[in-house]
């Protein structure tokens, strides 16, 4: 047991900034070592990721104090280049990360830079990207890939150097959960196979956990405050204090009035001892009051036999149908390319069916221009950087407004009155940059709210967002659904959204649709959960192994009971400084 | 005036590279003035703004890189008497990036005129100047037409920079602007 | 990508070619076509890249809507040549045969025919090649092929990161653009052109903003992998010359050695029929 990583004492603060970001560390990794870091945003996980690269300093200033080693040397002194050979980064964007042409030439790319000859390259990049499994792919370009394939790519291209270490910032985030699951076992091959020190940074500990590590150190504003075994930090509390979602079935467990221990060996479900915890599960499974939600029937958005298809021949929508009913809150899932985005894309009016009709309120709309509809049909982009367009939260609420001619005064009254609804109204005079991520968000969903659409459609609303800022922003849309009665779509990959938040999904898998049902009822139907690349709710398997009959009605009370109790979620008040 | 801008690093390579992607992609962008074949060109204000954060050299590779490929990808063709010219105007703006002070978020009225005074002269050298005469000298194509010709697109992209150029710039600056003075209203 | 000329794989001399030799071909063509305005000599030309056009197999389908623009670009032009100096052949060429009149001061000479017919050769002329370059070279390998004749790898590889991101940028801006104008924002339409051009910085904003940010993503994780450790590097893609391609390079700079001499064996670069 070697250390290859040692911080002792380390204190870094940014130069731009007036608190430090990482306070006090003291954390040793040994060799070969698999460690996952959790923690808020902001808590500093990737800070540390930073120092051990060598991004900081040199990419980003401040001042540091204490000690850092990484295999003996100082990052500080080494540089980014020295670095690099020691320890790989997979970046959490790897479309950025992607460089090359294609896939070749991007794992090639470290090589190209240490001048590496031609015939060593094929070898090597042949070798590695078998190891990665992208080895039919040499020859593709990055638009050709999807998530999960760009991150392997992203993998090939640090391990060509044979690093010691490899540093996975977030490697969850922008992949949908079938792909997730496949990433971590790729982890854990390459952890087990080469013998390499992994540390991986997440906030998705239940994605995360999905194959062993050896520790979890759990961050909190810059201070490590556990560094345990998985099994002893599922059965404390540290989780739940600092922010970050503990696997479903042990908080489905602790609902029921059970104390999860550490013998019990919580981190997998499939072989966790449920014994204990059978009796009162089942007790609290026939406790939970449940009723099933009232509907409306008015039909507010129907899609009748849509077809589309960018070239003839290669449809990428085949017979899609389904209602939406006034008020409901709606997620689309499926997996990345499997037609979604195609879909909302027809509904607001970007791209032209091949076949099919899309009725709002039963009136036929496919004569409205994208302008017409974009009156009733709101759509609000995955990154508020991409919809953001003027400096001020005012001008950036009346834009909308403002273009189609509405008079001043009419503007001033729907703008303060939306920046209300949205608890942005003490803001209304800041510029956009002085905002959190969140109220960015929140910024872009006024923006749109203010011309008072019938429906809201989201796409990804919370993707690589921690569970604070997920849950603000879920609140905050369920408050307006509820309150204001907007109809909301929204297009994700995310299960917790799915299941937390949304009456009903709508399952798209290669341009079908698959499944329109309840998201208990999809989350443990392995059959849709495979082809549409999400995976069975832990819930589910918690629910057969301690003999519940039925687990989606298990899951639904679940949902219910969260939902009644407000448990397990945070408050959201007035004072979100985020 | 130059020397703080002339590092040419990884970031530098990545603006040109970004930069150049960006001017093709806005290639086929247009702003028709309502007068057939002719049409306020949004690319013009994108060098603008390139040249003027990041500096006389990654503005002019941008310029040069940008439009040959655009003419490539779009025309099938490249006119360089049309293609150099750019890096001629991105120099003159380029040249005062430090007076601008963008990235200090001390975008003011001060460097807004200093700005527009630069991209005045810089598209005047040109296309009334540069590109003209490279028409003359390539293509012996009619002076009074290239001369024309230059006159008009001088007119129109200092049209489109005036305007658009001067509010990326405006509200790149404040997005970068730190803001301590804030406070909440009710 | 509406209306955009992009590479097709494809298995014939010019497409095997190393990167380098097409480029130097392209350069060297398209400097001669810019310097000669020997009639003869851009017949030669014109002859020669249509023949190199037919052999590199591009359809028409991979070219055709960028040709007619082209195409329409020309002719409009011409015109406007003769709009503007109608008289501008018979300055060149010193002598004046008027064919017919057509209106005012406008008189259709000889000349001036072939003065423009010139002009048209020299633009169409690059055309070919221009096409042929872009078809046939795998992008991958342009990069590599700027470092091989001089030029900084730096520059070199900034033409591959924007190779690498139209796509990426194209893409973005589709959606950004479609987003706002979702909200109203139009950049054509009936507003007065004040507000069409702020509309368009609506939309342009958000674009180059996230471009920003991606040039910090993009240039941190080249950092990250040794971007610019050494003076040199290596290129994954670069091809090695073979005897096709020493070749082409001899047959190309002997055929631009000797139509620069015929151009400029007289001390002026036009030919002139109408001399005695």
């Amino acid at each position: 047991m070697t250390p290859i990583i040692e911080f002792k004492d380390y204190t870094f603060k940014y130069r731009a900034q007036k608190e430090p970001t990482l306070r006090n560390i003291n954390l040793t990794v040994n060799s070969g070592e698999k460690v996952l870091i959790v923690g808020p945003s902001g808590s500093g996980k990737s800070t540390i990721a930073h120092c051990i690269n060598g991004l900081v300093p040199f990419s980003f200033a401040g001042e540091s104090s204490g000690t850092l080693r990484v295999k003996g040397e100082d990052p500080a002194k080494l540089g980014i280049f020295g670095m690099s050979k020691i320890a790989g980064t997979v970046l959490q964007d790897t479309n950025g990360q992607f460089i090359g042409l294609t896939v070749a030439e991007d794992i090639a790319f470290a090589l190209e830079n240490d001048m590496v000859p031609q015939e060593e390259m094929f070898d090597r990049v042949g070798q590695v990207a078998e190891t990665v499994e992208v080895q039919t792919l040499l020859g593709h370009a990055p638009w050709e890939l999807s998530g999960g394939q760009k991150q392997r790519v992203s993998m090939a291209g640090v391990m060509v150097d044979d690093v010691e270490i490899l540093l996975f910032d977030e490697p969850l985030a922008n992949l949908d959960p079938a792909t997730g699951k496949r990433a971590i076992d790729l982890i854990d091959k390459i952890s087990k196979n080469k013998k390499t020190t992994i540390l991986i940074i997440e906030h998705r500990l239940e994605d995360a956990l999905y194959r062993d590590v050896d520790r979890i150190v759990v961050m909190g504003e810059g201070r490590i405050v556990a560094d345990e075994k998985p099994d002893v930090l599922l059965a404390g509390n540290v989780l739940k204090e600092q922010g970050i979602r503990e696997p479903l079935y042990v908080t489905a467990l602790k609902h029921a009035g059970c104390t999860v221990t550490a013998e019990s060996m919580p981190k997998h479900i499939e072989t966790m001892d449920l014994e204990p915890y059978k009796e009162p599960l089942n007790r609290w499974f026939r406790a939970v009051r449940f009723e099933k939600p009232k509907k409306t029937q008015d039909c507010v958005l129907s899609v009748k036999d849509l077809y589309f298809s960018y070239t003839e021949g290669n449809p990428v929508l085949q017979h899609i149908h389904f209602d939406i009913r006034k008020g409901e809150m709606v997620s689309i899932v499926g997996k990345n390319g499997a037609g979604k985005s195609t879909l909302a894309g027809i509904i607001c009016g970007f791209l032209k069916p091949t076949r099919g009709q899309i009725l709002l309120n039963g009136g036929d709309i496919s004569g409205l221009s994208i302008r017409e509809r974009g009156e009733k049909i709101g759509l609000v982009m995955q990154s508020p950087g991409q919809m953001i367009s003027k400096p001020m939260i005012y001008e950036e609420v009346a834009l909308g407004l403002a273009v189609r001619g509405v008079p001043e005064d009419e503007i001033r009254e729907r703008v303060y009155r939306t920046l209300k609804i949205c608890g942005l109204y003490p803001f209304r005079n800041w510029p956009i940059s002085a905002l959190s991520y969140g109220q960015k968000k929140r910024v872009t969903i006024a923006s749109i709210l203010v011309m008072d659409p019938e429906i809201l459609i989201l796409d990804e609303p919370t993707a690589g967002q921690d569970y604070r800022h997920y849950t603000e922003i879920m609140e905050f849309l369920k408050e307006i659904n509820e309150t204001y009665g907007i109809t909301i779509l929204m297009i994700t990959h995310d299960m917790h959204l799915m299941l937390e938040y949304t009456d009903r999904a709508v399952v798209i898998s290669d341009g079908h649709l698959l499944a329109d049902d309840t998201p208990a009822k999809v989350l443990t139907d392995g059959a849709i959960a495979d082809k549409a690349y999400l995976k069975k709710t832990s819930l589910y398997d918690l629910a057969v192994r301690c003999g519940i009959g039925s687990p989606s009605e298990f899951v639904e009370r679940f949902i219910h009971y969260e939902r009644e109790t407000g448990e397990g979620r945070m408050r959201h008040g007035e004072d979100t400084d985020l | 005036m130059m020397n703080a801008k002339s590092k040419f690093g990884v970031k530098e390579v990545v603006a040109v590279g970004i930069g150049a992607a960006l001017f093709v992609a806005l290639t086929n962008v247009q702003v028709p003035l309502g007068i057939p074949n002719t049409a306020l060109q949004p690319r013009a204000a994108l060098l603008a703004f390139l040249s003027a954060v990041f500096g006389p050299i990654v503005g002019a590779a941008v310029g040069i890189i940008g439009h040959a490929l655009g003419d490539m990808f779009f025309y099938g063709s490249a006119w360089w008497s049309w293609v150099f010219p750019e890096a001629v105007f991105a120099v003159a703006v380029g040249a005062f990036a430090n007076q601008y002070g963008i990235r200090e978020g001390a975008f003011g009225k001060k460097e807004i005129i200093l700005f527009n005074v630069m991209q005045v002269i810089g598209n005047a050298a040109a296309w009334i100047v540069a590109a003209p005469l490279l028409d003359i000298l390539i293509y012996k194509e009619p002076v009074k037409k290239v001369f024309l010709q230059g006159l008009g697109a001088w007119l129109g992209n200092i049209i489109m920079i005036a305007v658009l150029g001067t509010l990326l710039i405006v509200g790149y600056a404040k997005v970068g602007a730190k803001s301590s003075s804030l406070s909440k209203e009710d | 990508m509406a209306r955009i000329l992009t590479y097709e794989e494809k298995d014939t001399w010019i497409h095997r070619l190393s990167g380098v030799t097409k480029l130097v071909f392209f350069l060297l063509w398209t400097m001669t076509s810019m310097l000669s305005y020997d009639t003869r000599v851009l017949f030669a030309m014109m002859a020669a890249s249509l023949v190199i056009y037919k052999m590199s197999k591009t359809r028409w389908k991979q070219v055709g809507t960028v040709l007619k623009f082209i195409l329409f670009f020309l002719v409009v032009n011409l015109i406007a040549i003769f709009l503007f100096s109608p008289y501008e052949g018979v300055g060149i060429y010193g002598t004046r045969t008027d064919l017919f009149h057509l209106f005012g001061n406008y008189w259709v000479t000889r000349e001036q025919l072939f003065y423009e017919l010139n002009v048209l050769m020299k633009y169409v002329t690059i055309v070919p090649a221009v096409f042929m370059f872009v078809v046939t070279t795998n992008p991958s390998e342009f990069a590599a092929s700027l470092n091989r004749i001089g030029i900084s790898y730096n520059i070199g590889y900034a033409v591959a990161i924007a190779l690498r991101y139209i796509p990426d940028v194209q893409d973005d801006f589709s959606k950004i653009r479609n987003a706002q104008e979702a909200r109203g924002i139009e950049m054509t339409g009936k507003a007065p052109l004040l507000r069409r051009i702020k509309n368009t910085a609506a939309i342009i904003f958000p674009l180059i903003f996230t471009s920003m940010e991606r040039i910090d993503v993009v240039s941190n994780a080249m950092e990250l992998r040794g971007f610019g450790k050494h003076k040199k590097r290596t290129w994954y893609m670069g091809k090695k010359l073979e005897t096709a391609d020493y070749a082409t390079l001899i047959v190309t700079v002997a055929v631009t050695v000797l139509f620069l001499a015929v151009t400029f064996h007289d001390g002026n670069r036009f030919y002139n029929p109408f001399a005695g």
